[in-house]
């Protein structure tokens, strides 16, 4: 019977929580990593990219995709939801281009998609979209670079640095730690390598990075590019473990060395 | 008034537009253009009912990059003509069809080849190897088809529409305006002067 479709399937719990519209976070927490950045010029893209199978075609796994020529979106969770969603917004950006004659500016699509997101929470018959999404691009005739983060429960918010999906939380203290203004592209490409290796532990082969730049151009980044860069990084690592190891051991032999005459003072 | 005609080549096609808009007596304006490019490699030129044009043409160029930001592929010049038929085709049975005809000028870059369609409100379609739609068709038809040659180079194909454009400029009782040309090759669509010292 039709009639049983009607009723919500996301309703108030008695302490005011919308649970269906939590599970479906949960579901974002189990997706694949996604970090944004914003640079002074630049917005950057990064996401992990799971392993392909022995027997999977690589060039269909697509994580970061293009909703217009200046607006590019990556999403972490239900990949189907994901799909459906950048369908809808993909539409959108064509439409308003039809009727107002102009390019969406990167807040208008995140509204969108926000919205969309939000009515699903509150329709007879539907489950929220388990997605959360990144959305980067200029606004048409700007040269600011935006970064906003949608949810399942269509909050959407505008960051300088953000991530979503795996281990977001830890990925998010790490910019938080190691965000500056005003970073140069090379910079912000750096800092979102950086934080995806804190959590994608293969390293480069797993890693995707989209570069942004104001004339609406998009690089991806090709698998030497960024294998150069997390070499690099490794060896910054490296020698700053390296440092923290000497300053170790200067410390101890110091104390060492206090001990001792120590000892010999109050043996002798 | 509405003139529009267009011309295939070695490697390119050529399409050319009038430039005047007119209401009743009156020249509104003398640098309109006619066209729109609908992808990288394919260009419309549209004539007919005011305003029916511009929503049509917007329409088809807004769906046709849809279709490419969807499927990450430009669509072929045979199969945008044929979803654009197919549209006017279903607006010619609707309530108030569109009013528009149609030159759809591409390159197909899988083939290497220069593709030219003439398309009318009715929805009929013809792949041609040259075409002209309004008031220049009256005339430019017997120039092409004296002086048209598959295979000439641009410089060649610029010579020929530049006769098509003088005949026009002859016979026809109202200014066009001006002339818009576009050229669509390998390298994708891009605007051309006819003639030299011409706005």
């Amino acid at each position: 019977m039709s009639r049983s479709y009607d009723r919500a399937l996301t309703v108030f719990s008695p302490d005011g929580h919308l649970f269906q519209v939590e599970y479906a976070l949960e579901a974002v927490r189990k997706g694949t990593c996604a970090v944004g950045v914003r640079g002074k010029d630049t917005v950057i893209l990064g996401v992990e990219k799971k392993s392909v199978l022995q027997l999977q075609d690589p060039r269909t796994v697509r994580k970061v995709v293009m909703l217009d020529d200046h607006v590019c979106l990556a999403f972490a969770g239900l990949t189907a939801d994901g799909r459906v969603l950048i369908d809808k917004a993909r539409i959108e950006c064509q439409s308003h281009r039809l009727t107002v004659e102009d390019p969406v500016s990167v807040e208008y699509i995140t509204r969108h998609i926000a919205g969309i997101q939000q009515r699903y929470t509150q329709s007879g018959g539907v489950r929220p979209f388990g997605v959360s999404t990144l959305i980067i691009g200029f606004d048409p005739h700007d040269a600011i670079p935006r970064l906003y983060m949608t949810e399942p429960s269509g909050i959407y918010t505008a960051w300088k640095a953000n991530s979503i999906g795996r281990s977001s939380k830890t990925v998010r203290e790490f910019l938080e730690k190691n965000y500056a203004d005003d970073l140069d592209e090379a910079g912000a490409v750096k800092l979102t390598i950086k934080s995806l290796l804190e959590v994608v532990q293969t390293g480069a082969k797993n890693i995707e990075i989209s570069v942004m730049r104001k004339d609406g151009e998009v690089k991806n980044l090709s698998l030497d590019e960024i294998s150069e860069i997390v070499v690099e990084v490794e060896k910054e690592k490296e020698a700053e473990a390296e440092r923290k190891r000497g300053r170790l051991a200067a410390t101890l032999a110091a104390q060492g060395g206090m001990l001792e005459s120590g000892a010999g003072a109050t043996g002798a | 008034m509405e003139s529009s005609f267009a011309i295939t080549g070695k490697d390119y096609t050529l399409i050319v537009s009038d430039t005047s808009a007119a209401h009743s007596i009156v020249r509104m304006k003398d640098d309109e253009d006619k066209m729109r490019v609908l992808s990288p490699h394919l260009v419309m030129a549209y004539n007919g009912e005011p305003g029916d044009t511009v929503q049509f043409a917007e329409y088809v160029q807004r769906n046709l990059r849809l279709y490419g930001i969807r499927n990450n592929v430009e669509l072929r010049p045979a199969a945008a003509a044929a979803w654009t038929r197919r549209e006017l085709a279903d607006s010619l049975r609707s309530r108030s069809p569109y009013q528009v005809n149609l030159l759809l000028a591409g390159f197909d870059v899988p083939s290497s080849r220069p593709a030219l369609y003439w398309i009318d409100y009715l929805g009929t379609l013809a792949s041609v190897p040259y075409a002209a739609h309004g008031y220049a068709s009256f005339f430019v038809t017997s120039t092409l088809d004296r002086y048209h040659t598959p295979g000439a180079s641009l410089e060649e194909g610029l010579e020929l529409a530049r006769r098509c454009a003088d005949e026009v400029e002859k016979r026809l009782i109202v200014s066009g305006g001006g002339w818009k040309v576009r050229v669509v090759d390998r390298e994708g669509a891009r605007e051309i002067k006819l003639r030299e010292g011409q706005a």
